[in-house]
């Protein structure tokens, strides 16, 4: 293994890395366009020179790789008037457009410009023109003069989607990115591209114009559109902006974690965020009060809930109730779901697995066809195969055998069609507990609105057997609870129960009770998440 | 006047065809190396004959050939480079047109001599007539049974294809040129890894300009010592072709030793200079070689002697400049043209050439100031020695040896306009 020095500081890497990356290893970062950790090497944007001892010229620190006894160095005045140099040149055909630029506070070209370059243009001629507000798929727009034509997007599309849509035409400083005539980018990954782009020539329409990004906060979490897990942030904001009323979440990007989702997102988890904000969010607990619902307190609506799942039992024992939990929620949810409906209640008509889960349409990259991010999580917890199964149940609450119904988080309408329809129209006792409205809260009785996944701590297990953790970016809108603190509400009026404060609290007992989670804590997750069982078969 | 070598079927009629050529001696240098010599022998010569590379880079051909490995996992090929696009140059059509069957023999031989069974020539796509006789020679030496399975019966197989170009300067840089040739855009690879290593179609590939491969037959035939011999005194590496334009009186090609004097081929060869004004100007090696001033053109025509006074051999190719010239029309020319070819593929080269060609045509609109010459020296320099491939250097030679060579006739110029 060689061992060389970058800026008087030693460092031994593997045979064939790159000066870039044993500097990255030493905490030195060495400005870039073209190179992408994931994408092939093309020395083409020239950002990263270097000075190597006895070398005649500068080296470029992405392609060469380090040998032994090398000596560099990245800040020597000639390397400081490189970049420069190679950021005048990028500049002198760029529009200078940050104040209306999406990109601005998140743009390579800008941070480099002010930390290595802060001169003033000596350009004086008139720059190229090129093709703007490009619409080169459904999801995201060209700008080819904010371009740098650094090639990544070209490369992502070729080498990780494997699809030959995205080129660069023409020559010299008419240089563009251009689909191939015909063709648009149809695929499934474009959002990856507006992340690739280091400047402000892709950008999504998602996010086009509607927030500068330095107003946005970012968290750590786990994108829940499908089973895969994909790790991501989520970039929201506590403030209300003109025309977009309302809106707190902005966008999802992905997280670098080689073992799920490298460093992409699909597009599908990507732009799935929309439910958090939309106007059907449930956001108070109501009632049915003939054909309309009626707010109500989350008192009122508990009391309701409580007292009518409890007549049924006493009445008609715990068979008569049927519990259909969704594996949107977190492992803390289903877990203070079973042991309210399990050990409370000695219900065991539970069952997560309504036909159809897990029949969306994947793809060979990341997006899977099972669209719930803990699946693998609810299987583990046991949710399924304890007493009748969610096709089952629906046929009980048609003959009046099942005569409770709870609906956690699902939409049996939504999978199975009229059947449920008009299973779910004859339950005596409909609660339907969920973040959004949809066609089986329509025909609930009560409704107790649930957070969704930016506005709760928890857990996912994806389908890998992976644990990975979200967190709480945002308050519940409105009165709005996260699950597991439902199911505490509730288990309070019903009997002995835990009196959790967290969703921690949940995991604890969890962990002490649930096998695959047996000795975990929230720190022992870690922000790349740990392996806690095998695939789902 | 020594017998010409390269050219010696430059005039005479019907010398394209394999029945003239053979008459002329063709084929022979084929028999002895496939009959008599070793490919390592071959080698040898090569080296001896201090024949360096005649498309403008100048590395040891022989050299070349050895860095290409014995075993391979992919096929190796001979790539010849016959883009012949630096502004000036005109020696490799010549030999295309007159002589295609000194370029196959040169290549079988090469081919033999690294162990390629696959050549192919990648030839400018205006050269028309040069494809044409390319295709003809390399038809007839099928025909012949010198290209094909079992060449001479050795053992030995080789095919040959032309390639055409589709009209890029970029083209000519050998990574570029691989690329164009898989049929992709013209543009240049990283390197490392080299052509001789990664090569055409991923293989280990030997890229020859085509005067270079034309030389090969007769370096095996009388001997590397013999070629080397035919240089200068004192600096040897065989005769070469020296094409000339501009304002001499007898524009054209010479086939001259390596180390003639650029002066003896200004005056002598081509016949001074029209109209017997002045010289003001000559680029000795094709467009991007730096310009010279009239006392520089002592010189001898060789690489290492160029580069002493910060010029370069490249192609050879001399363009002459007399008093007349407007130098910044000539800069504007060249620059607008390095601008046009510059692929786009690194930053300092597609934004710099194209910057550098605005100045100019501002500066010859008569809106230049003073400063903007410090400006497109400011801009060569950052050029310089960044680049992904030559192309960018060759734009800085031209750009900074007019400017700072000629700098008062481009002050002037700013000053009271064209002259």
């Amino acid at each position: 293994m060689p061992t060389l020095t970058i800026d008087d500081q030693q460092v031994t890497v593997d045979q064939g890395t790159t000066i870039l990356e044993a500097a990255k290893k030493l905490g030195i970062a060495i400005p870039h366009f073209c190179y992408h950790p994931r994408l092939t090497k093309v020395d083409a944007c020239r950002m990263c020179l270097v000075e190597v001892k006895d070398a005649p010229k500068l080296v470029t620190s992405c392609s060469n790789a380090v040998r032994d006894n090398m000596v560099v160095f990245t800040g020597t005045p000639k390397v400081e008037e490189a970049r420069k140099s190679i950021l005048e040149f990028i500049l002198i055909n760029h529009p200078l457009d940050c104040p209306i630029c999406d990109k601005a506070g998140e743009c390579t070209l800008q941070d480099y410009y002010f930390r290595y370059s802060s001169q003033p243009s000596r350009f004086k001629d008139n720059k190229v023109e090129k093709h703007k507000v490009v619409d080169l798929g459904a999801k995201m727009v060209l700008d080819s003069e904010r371009c740098v034509v650094c090639g990544r997007c070209v490369r992502f599309c070729r080498e990780v989607v494997g699809e030959e849509n995205l080129g660069i035409f023409n020559r010299g400083d008419h240089s563009e990115i251009g689909t191939y005539p015909g063709k648009k980018i149809e695929h499934n990954y474009q959002g990856n591209l507006v992340d690739v782009c280091p400047v402000g020539a892709l950008t999504a329409k998602d996010f086009r114009f509607k927030c500068r990004s330095w107003l946005l906060c970012k968290a750590d979490t786990i994108c829940p559109g499908c089973s895969n897990g994909c790790n991501a942030v989520v970039h929201f904001t506590l403030r209300s902006f003109n025309g977009i009323k309302g809106q707190r979440v902005f966008r999802l990007t992905p997280r670098e974690n080689n073992d799920v989702n490298k460093i992409w997102l699909c597009d599908v988890g990507r732009w799935g965020y929309s439910f958090v904000d939309s106007i059907d969010r449930l956001t108070t607990p109501a009632l049915k009060k003939g054909e309309d619902f009626v707010k109500g307190d989350w008192d009122t609506a508990l009391r309701e809930t409580a007292s009518g799942l409890k007549t049924v039992v006493e009445r008609y024992g715990p068979s008569a109730v049927g519990v259909i939990p969704s594996p949107h929620l977190t492992n803390e949810d289903l877990y203070a779901l079973k042991c309210l409906f399990s050990c409370v209640l000695k219900v065991a008509n539970i069952d997560f697995k309504l036909p159809g889960l897990d029949k969306g349409e994947g793809d060979k990259l990341l997006l899977k066809a099972d669209r719930h991010p803990n699946t693998r999580g609810a299987e583990l917890l046991g949710l399924s195969g304890t007493g009748l199964s969610a096709e089952a149940m629906m046929e009980k609450v048609k003959t009046g055998e099942i005569r409770a119904l709870y609906l956690a988080g699902s939409d049996p309408v939504k999978y199975i069609g009229e059947k449920a329809e008009e299973a779910l129209s004859r339950a005596e006792l409909l609660i339907f507990q969920g973040t959004n409205f949809s066609a089986s809260c329509k025909l609930a009785h009560v409704i107790l609105p649930g957070a969704t996944f930016v506005e709760k701590e928890g857990t996912f297990t994806n389908y890998q057997g992976r644990l990975q953790k979200i967190n709480k970016a945002l308050e519940p809108l409105g009165e709005a609870l996260a699950d597991w603190e439902i199911f505490t509400r509730l288990g309070k009026r019903l009997g002995a129960y835990p009196s959790y404060r967290c969703a921690e609290e949940v995991f604890k007992d969890m962990a002490r009770e649930v096998a695959p989670f047996n000795g975990l804590s929230y720190q022992k997750i870690g922000p790349q998440g740990i392996k806690i069982a095998d695939s789902s078969q | 006047m020594p017998e010409p070598i390269l050219s010696r079927n430059f005039s005479k009629k019907n010398a394209h065809t394999l029945g003239v050529y053979i008459q002329g001696g063709g084929y022979e240098a084929l028999k002895k190396a496939l009959t008599e010599m070793k490919p390592e022998q071959i080698i040898q010569e090569v080296d001896k004959s201090g024949l360096k590379g005649r498309g403008g880079a100048g590395f040891p051909v022989g050299k070349k050939w050895s860095f290409i490995p014995k075993e391979a996992p992919k096929p190796k090929y001979l790539v010849i480079n016959a883009d012949e696009g630096e502004p000036g140059t005109y020696k490799d059509r010549p030999i295309m047109e007159c002589d295609p069957h000194a370029v196959v023999e040169g290549a079988i031989i090469t081919c033999f001599a690294v162990g390629i069974h696959w050549a192919g020539i990648y030839v400018r796509g205006e050269y028309v007539k040069s494809i044409e006789r390319l295709e003809g020679a390399i038809n007839e030496a099928y025909a012949k049974g010198y290209l094909g399975k079992n060449i001479l019966e050795t053992g030995f197989d080789l095919d040959m294809v032309v390639h055409r170009g589709a009209g890029a300067y970029i083209c000519g840089e050998e990574t570029g040129l691989l690329e164009s040739f898989e049929g992709k855009k013209g543009q240049p690879r990283m390197k490392p890894p080299f052509p001789a290593i990664v090569g055409l179609f991923q293989g280990p590939t030997v890229i020859n300009n085509v005067e270079s491969i034309a030389a090969i037959p007769h370096i095996v035939k009388n001997g590397g010592e013999w070629f080397n011999g035919l240089g200068a005194p004192g600096i040897g590496g065989g005769v070469k072709l020296f094409p000339v334009s501009g304002h001499v009186k007898k524009p054209g090609v010479y086939e001259l030793p390596m180390g003639t004097p650029l002066r003896e081929i200004i005056y002598k060869h081509a016949g001074g200079i029209r109209g017997d004004k002045k010289l003001k100007a000559v680029i000795p090696g094709g467009a991007s070689a730096p310009v010279l001033k009239p006392e520089e053109i002592d010189v001898p025509m060789e690489y290492a002697n160029l580069a002493k006074i910060g010029s370069m051999m490249g192609s050879g190719a001399v363009i002459v400049m007399d008093e007349d010239t407007d130098l910044v029309k000539t800069l504007r020319v060249l620059m607008c043209f390095y601008a046009h070819e510059s692929c786009g593929k690194c930053t300092p080269c597609r934004e710099g050439t194209g910057w550098m060609a605005k100045i100019i045509k501002r500066i010859e609109k008569g809106e230049g100031e003073s400063a903007d010459l410090d400006t497109i020296v400011s801009i060569a320099n950052g050029i310089r020695g960044r680049t992904l491939c030559p192309l960018g250097d060759a734009a800085v030679g031209p750009a900074l040896s007019f400017v700072t060579k000629f700098r008062q006739e481009f002050e002037d110029y700013i000053k009271v306009g064209a002259g």
